[in-house]
């Protein structure tokens, strides 16, 4: 998949809490638990569903964090699949319908 | 003609049960294994238990999910169905007391999780009027905490910790469901002062747990079962306001009885280093 098409939305099978600025995950058929650090929970945040990952990466990792650009492309994509892998994040071709809320 | 039905009020964290059984030896289990929990209150609740033959107790996982309005709770050795709009469920089990505790627990994490408490994998105390949470992976040190405590000290429960939000915080109640110690609580409650994440060790010491440290270990050790997104997104709400509100450690600890020094010094410590960093410090022994 070229890697400026990849959509991602957040799954409705998951509760996510923010406390003392990191995100707390769990996903409800597993109960498996995850906690985001703050790129991750930029990322996360930022998956609507219509937003492509590159720009997602541009915008609020390069914007706010002092990355290399290659790298946070390469350390985003590694997350969002591990969190798809879990059920946690949608990830498409194209364009998805975010299920949960923010 | 159908027997009827006697009943034995059952209340355990403030929230009475009405259990209702047409077998007299059932309800004679009953009222043998609540003593203590047994009350005259009115009943928030009512469950209603027909006896199936001998099943042994399953090893299978229980399974909590919902159809239309009920949920229906199962294991290989009951099956029940609850009703939470109108509070009735009916249960199918043999006369087992590990069956009947497993239902009354998956019950009552059902009911707290709607009210911002919950069950939790822990042995609780009561000490100069505060409770005190002692809770870790298997073999952490739960039982030894509450036999290595001294006399004076209430047993809440050596096993399953019973917390319900408060004015001020949490209030731990005591609980029936044993653990190792085989000693059932004493049914009395009291402001949470601190939760402790057991670790043995060569020391004793006291160390702070960052937020979401304390969230995670929280979440492994609630005793929560369904599979309803609602319910769950409720619980780490829940959690997370358990840990602003109650100060959450990890306590390693050298099993022998100056270990309850340090706790019973925790609330003294705690205020002290409150008064002197905003941020608090780690209190060690």
């Amino acid at each position: 998949m070229p890697e400026n098409c990849i959509y991602i939305a957040r799954s409705s099978a998951i509760a996510a809490r923010a406390l003392a600025g990191e995100m707390m995950v769990m996903n409800s058929a597993d109960s498996t638990f995850f906690t985001l650090n703050e790129v991750a929970t930029a990322i996360f945040q930022a998956a609507d569903g219509r937003t492509p990952l590159r720009e997602i990466v541009r915008d609020h990792i390069c914007e706010q964090f002092d990355v290399d650009p290659d790298q946070a492309q390469a350390d985003a994509e590694q997350f969002v699949t591990e969190l798809s892998s879990h059920g946690i994040l949608l990830v498409s071709n194209q364009p998805l319908a975010s299920e949960a809320p923010r | 003609m159908a027997a009827p039905r006697k009943v034995a009020c059952v209340e355990i964290g403030g929230i009475p049960i009405a259990l209702s059984t047409c077998d007299e030896g059932f309800l004679d289990l009953l009222r043998q294994r609540y003593d203590g929990f047994l009350s005259y209150s009115s009943p928030e609740f009512e469950l209603q238990f027909d006896l199936t033959d001998p099943r042994p107790v399953s090893d299978d996982d229980v399974r909590v999910r919902r159809e239309g309005d009920d949920w229906l709770i199962e294991r290989g050795d009951f099956q029940a169905r609850w009703d939470s709009r109108i509070g009735r469920g009916s249960v199918r089990q043999n006369a087992n007391p590990y069956s009947l505790d497993s239902v009354l627990r998956i019950l009552h994490s059902l009911i707290l999780a709607e009210r911002g408490g919950f069950l939790l994998h822990a042995a609780s105390t009561i000490c100069n009027g505060r409770a005190y949470l002692f809770s870790g992976v298997s073999g952490a040190g739960k039982t030894t905490m509450t036999r290595l405590a001294p006399a004076g000290i209430t047993l809440l429960t050596d096993e399953i910790s019973y917390l319900r939000p408060s004015a001020d915080g949490y209030a731990a109640f005591g609980t029936p469901f044993t653990g190792e110690l085989a000693r059932v609580g004493e049914n009395c409650a009291a402001p949470v002062s601190a939760l402790f994440f057991l670790e043995k060790g060569p020391e004793n010491r006291i160390d702070e747990l960052p937020s979401a440290e304390a969230v995670r270990r929280l979440m492994r050790n609630i005793l929560f079962f369904a599979e309803d997104h609602r319910l769950v997104e409720k619980l780490l709400a829940t959690a997370c306001d358990f840990v602003a509100r109650v100060p959450i450690r990890r306590l390693t600890f050298y099993p022998d009885a100056r270990v309850w020094d340090l706790v019973q010094n925790f609330d003294c410590n705690f205020d002290r280093n409150l008064a002197r960093n905003s941020e608090g410090v780690p209190v060690h022994a």
